[in-house]
């Protein structure tokens, strides 16, 4: 560095510049000056605007949390009524099932019922008409019976008394 | 002066970096502008970098600067916090110029051919006694005379405590000595050593060994210029500390 200052005299002569004590106004008067500056630029602008900074990142970081933690019970809620709704389609499908089983059942029997009335009425009108049909050829045979009977009784030349036929007919038909 | 060491190219003038000179010339008065205000000067520019215009997005996501800006913040006031307690943090800013000051005007004192304000003692000794004597005053303040407590050690047995109170109030008064001492003996001797290992290295055989020796003092000087700053206002919380609670 240079030598040939006029402050550099303490120096050149061997000794330390920290000890020359003719510079020590100076520095100590620029050292409380730049302290001053240092101390109300910090105070003033740098270390609230840096204090509110933070504040505002502990906030939003708090606050979004909140959020988190609200849409998650939000979530959660949402799982529930789902779960809920589920069970209860569940329930009410169930529901459904039964009721149309059981109604299927009672149209089934209503029909059953309903075929079995007519099977029935069918069955009896059958009997009737098989009864009249049996009591006809009953008759016919009867008929038959007698009227060959008594030409029989009158070609072998008997008196041919046709009550007396008849009733031995039918006795032997019932026979 | 430059005779002695001539022969062999040898010529060290390790302390000539340290020398106080007024920037435009004439003798140092009072109010000279010197280089030691200029580098003063230049440490408030930086501070005004880091801390002004690095928070001046006020961003919920912070940019690389604002990101130092707040670490420093963070750093200082939880260092506060930490030693001083919640009642402390009204002294958080004091603290942090000093701290501010310090670092900055450490590190802008490794550019090469700077000037560093805090390797001289009438920086540092101004520092070291206005903690001192904030630290007094306020511990009278706050406590009365049960600031002296600071020196009664209660918890030794009754026998030792006068020995124990003289040493205590001679170690009270070393403090603003060791405090300043500290600081600018750790910065000059690093910026002699430098300097003394750039003599070195005007003799050819040597000089790989020297470049090699400037360039490792450099890493340490960029270590201690953090680290004495640090020690430094750790220190003030301490003594802070002892004057907000003075029972040991």
């Amino acid at each position: 560095m240079a030598t040939d200052t006029p402050g550099a005299d303490a120096a050149s002569s061997g000794g330390m510049p920290q000890l020359d004590f003719s510079t020590w106004g100076n520095q100590i008067f620029w050292l409380v000056l730049t302290l001053i500056v240092i101390y109300f630029i910090l105070s003033r602008i740098a270390l609230p605007r840096i204090a509110a900074i933070l504040a505002e990142r502990q906030g939003t970081i708090t606050s979004d949390l909140a959020a988190a933690e609200d849409l998650k019970a939000k979530a959660e809620e949402a799982e529930a009524a789902y779960e809920k709704a589920l069970i209860d389609a569940r329930a009410e499908a169930h529901r459904i099932v039964a009721e149309a089983k059981a109604e299927i059942q009672g149209d089934l029997d209503a029909a059953m019922a309903k075929a079995d009335a007519e099977i029935a009425i069918k069955a009896a009108e059958s009997e009737k008409a098989i009864a009249e049909i049996r009591a006809g050829a009953l008759e016919a045979v009867k008929e038959v019976a007698s009227e060959t009977a008594q030409e029989i009784v009158t070609a072998m030349g008997g008196s041919t008394d046709a009550k007396a036929i008849s009733a031995a007919v039918d006795a032997r038909v019932k026979g | 002066m430059a005779d002695k060491a001539e022969e062999g190219g040898l010529v060290f003038h390790p302390m000539d970096q340290f020398i106080i000179q007024p920037i435009f010339g004439g003798d140092v008065t009072w109010y000279t502008p010197t280089n030691a205000a200029l580098w003063m000067g230049l440490s408030i520019v930086a501070i005004i970098v880091l801390l002004v215009l690095g928070s001046r997005h006020r961003a919920i996501v912070p940019s690389r600067s604002q990101s130092i800006a707040e670490l420093a913040y963070g750093f200082i006031y939880k260092m506060v916090e930490d030693i001083c307690g919640k009642e402390g943090l009204r002294y958080f800013p004091y603290i942090m110029t000093l701290f501010m000051f310090i670092v900055c005007a450490n590190f802008l004192g490794l550019i090469p051919t700077s000037f560093t304000p805090t390797s001289h003692f009438a920086v540092t000794v101004v520092l070291a006694l206005a903690v001192f004597l904030t630290v007094t005053v306020l511990g009278f303040v706050k406590n009365g005379a049960g600031f002296l407590s600071l020196f009664w050690v209660s918890s030794a047995p009754l026998a030792l405590r006068p020995i124990l109170a003289i040493i205590e109030i001679i170690s009270y008064f070393v403090r603003p000595v060791s405090h300043s001492i500290r600081l600018a003996g750790n910065v000059m001797a690093g910026h002699a050593v430098i300097k003394v290992f750039a003599g070195f290295a005007a003799i050819a055989a040597v000089s790989p060994v020297a470049v090699l020796g400037i360039t490792a003092m450099y890493g340490l000087e960029v270590l201690v210029s953090f680290i004495q700053a640090y020690v430094f206002t750790i220190l003030t919380c301490v003594y802070l500390k002892d004057a907000l609670h003075p029972h040991h």
